[in-house]
């Protein structure tokens, strides 16, 4: 094994050994860092457990401790349920489920970063709306997480996974990328294919910019979770139809990093520009500093 | 390669909302005890910069009394944080300061009990990690990932090289060095980042050398 710093390469070397992205990501995993296939998939259990709590307390319905947000992720779910949404089962669920997850996240709840905490909820919302429609057994589930993750890695070495270093498409667009990439695979798609799930999702979000209310991690981050979820799907099946990016997946992976060094500060996590310092934005933020709470009422 | 594991992006699992303001202030408030080696009884909370503007929406206040209580950033009781410190009878003040800081994410604490004091300033320098910047008016700069020993003393020739001394008979690896001193020849603050934890007979030994006020292990 090598060490994979690209796109290209981890394809390269998957298609060499004639498996799938996530198995070649799995020894990957086990030769730099010296440890078993097992504990590797037995840490990736645990994390996998966190996410499922945390989507099922979202779905429960909770609320943030400014009380900007929360109960969203509960009233999409009982949405979908009561009647025939024009997302259809799949992708209603993959909303409802990345809302859900990152409202846990914005009230103090146990989350998985994946790959940060305001983009928690993506990846597990792709992977608990499908699990059920494409017969993912537990290991199935768990190389999703692998592939998932080395997606990750390839954005965080090449390009940036923080809303401070790069905007929200580093965050949310990474986050997209590596569900997109973990769909694809799991619907059969090849390591060429998986690439282009990439890029598609990537080109998706691209210049996204990170400019949260207040600073918190509520508005526009907890909703970004649920679009940002059936986008992933979106591109998943356009690459499965034989969609193809015509930028190279890596070089598509550099555009967002050059993106965000170009993008303003004000853009960057700040809070200074953008949403963040709508008129009604900066009435929240005030609120916030007076009295701790946030009244979404008024 | 910053980012080598797959764990470093589907991980790490921690309370929310913000790895920056909850899970580094969890970090920063649990660095700050261990060098201060206990609970501590009375403690002030003064936050600066972006921990000032934001500090209530995202928990900051009661990740760091969290920390304090030596909770890790995925303990799911960080939410009660404040209500567990009064029920151990702590006393606590919560604060702000608009005064300008190197960085933005900076928060000084000072604990107190019956046996002691610690004034501590601390940062939280992104994806959760964080720094100790500041301890009782010397200049430090410690992490929480390796074991270190904090020590005290009357600043005169040869006192690093009899400390070190006992750390090389021991066979223990020093990685980091760095030594701060108010004055010459006042009081200085040597600290020091070790590949193992450095055993207790070691610290007393250390304890005994004159000139010497003062060995905190951290692990
Ligand atoms: S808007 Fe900023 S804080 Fe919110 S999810 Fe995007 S990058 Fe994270």
């Amino acid at each position: 094994m090598k060490l994979l710093t690209t796109m290209h390469m981890w394809i390269e070397e998957a298609s060499e050994r004639e498996c799938s992205l996530g198995e070649t990501m799995l020894q990957h995993e086990m030769w730099h860092s010296e440890t078993e296939e097992t504990v590797i998939l037995e840490r990736m259990e645990q994390q996998l457990q966190v996410m499922e709590k945390a989507c099922e307390r979202g779905l429960a319905g909770v609320t943030s401790r400014a009380g900007l947000s929360g109960m969203d992720g509960k009233r999409l779910n009982e949405y979908r349920l009561r009647n025939t949404t024009l997302l259809g089962p799949i992708v209603s669920q993959a909303v409802a489920y990345g809302v859900a997850i990152n409202e846990v996240n914005a009230s103090m709840g146990v989350i998985c970063a994946t790959p940060t905490a305001g983009s928690s909820g993506v990846v597990p919302a792709v992977l608990f709306a499908v699990r059920d429609a494409l017969t993912l057994d537990r290991r199935a589930q768990l190389q999703f997480l692998v592939t998932a993750g080395g997606v990750g890695l390839m954005l965080a070495n090449n390009a940036s996974i923080s809303g401070a270093g790069g905007g929200c498409q580093a965050e949310i667009g990474s986050a997209t990328a590596m569900a997109a990439c973990a769909l694809t695979e799991a619907l059969g798609g090849t390591p060429e294919q998986c690439g282009h799930a990439v890029a598609l999702a990537l080109k998706a979000l691209l210049g996204l910019t990170c400019d949260p209310v207040a600073g918190l991690v509520e508005v526009p981050c907890i909703k970004r979770n649920g679009t940002a979820a059936a986008t992933a799907i979106t591109c998943a099946e356009m690459v499965m139809a034989g969609v193809e990016s015509k930028i190279p997946v890596d070089e598509v992976v550099l555009a967002m990093g050059s993106i965000g060094r170009m993008m303003p500060v004000a853009l960057k996590e700040t809070a200074l520009g953008g949403l963040a310092q709508t008129e009604t934005a900066r009435r929240m933020t005030q609120q916030l500093r007076e009295t701790g709470r946030i009244d979404t009422k008024n | 390669m910053k980012y080598k594991s797959i764990f470093d992006i589907i991980g790490p699992v921690m309370v929310g909302p913000s790895s920056s303001h909850t899970a580094g202030a969890v970090r920063l408030g649990h660095l700050a005890r261990k060098i201060f080696g206990r609970e501590p009884k009375r403690v002030g909370i003064t936050f600066y910069g972006s921990f000032a503007e934001t500090y209530k929406g995202h928990g900051t206040d009661v990740a760091v009394i969290s920390g304090l209580l030596d909770m890790s950033p995925d303990n799911p009781d960080i939410p009660d944080g404040i209500d567990i410190a009064r029920s151990h009878g702590i006393d606590m003040t919560i604060g702000t300061s608009d005064d300008a800081v190197d960085f933005p994410n900076t928060v000084r604490l000072s604990l107190e009990d019956d046996e002691g004091k610690l004034d501590f300033t601390g940062i939280s320098i992104g994806g959760g990690m964080v720094e100790a910047t500041e301890i009782n008016g010397f200049e430090v700069k410690i992490d929480d990932e390796n074991p270190a020993l904090l020590i005290e003393y009357i600043d005169k020739a040869g006192i690093i090289a009899r400390i070190t001394a006992r750390l090389a008979v021991e066979n223990i690896n020093i990685s980091t060095m760095t030594v701060s001193r108010r004055s010459r020849g006042a009081d200085a603050l040597m600290v020091i980042s070790t590949d193992q934890k450095v055993p207790d007979e070691t610290v007393e030994s250390m304890m005994k050398v004159p000139g010497i006020a003062m060995v905190t292990p951290m692990e």
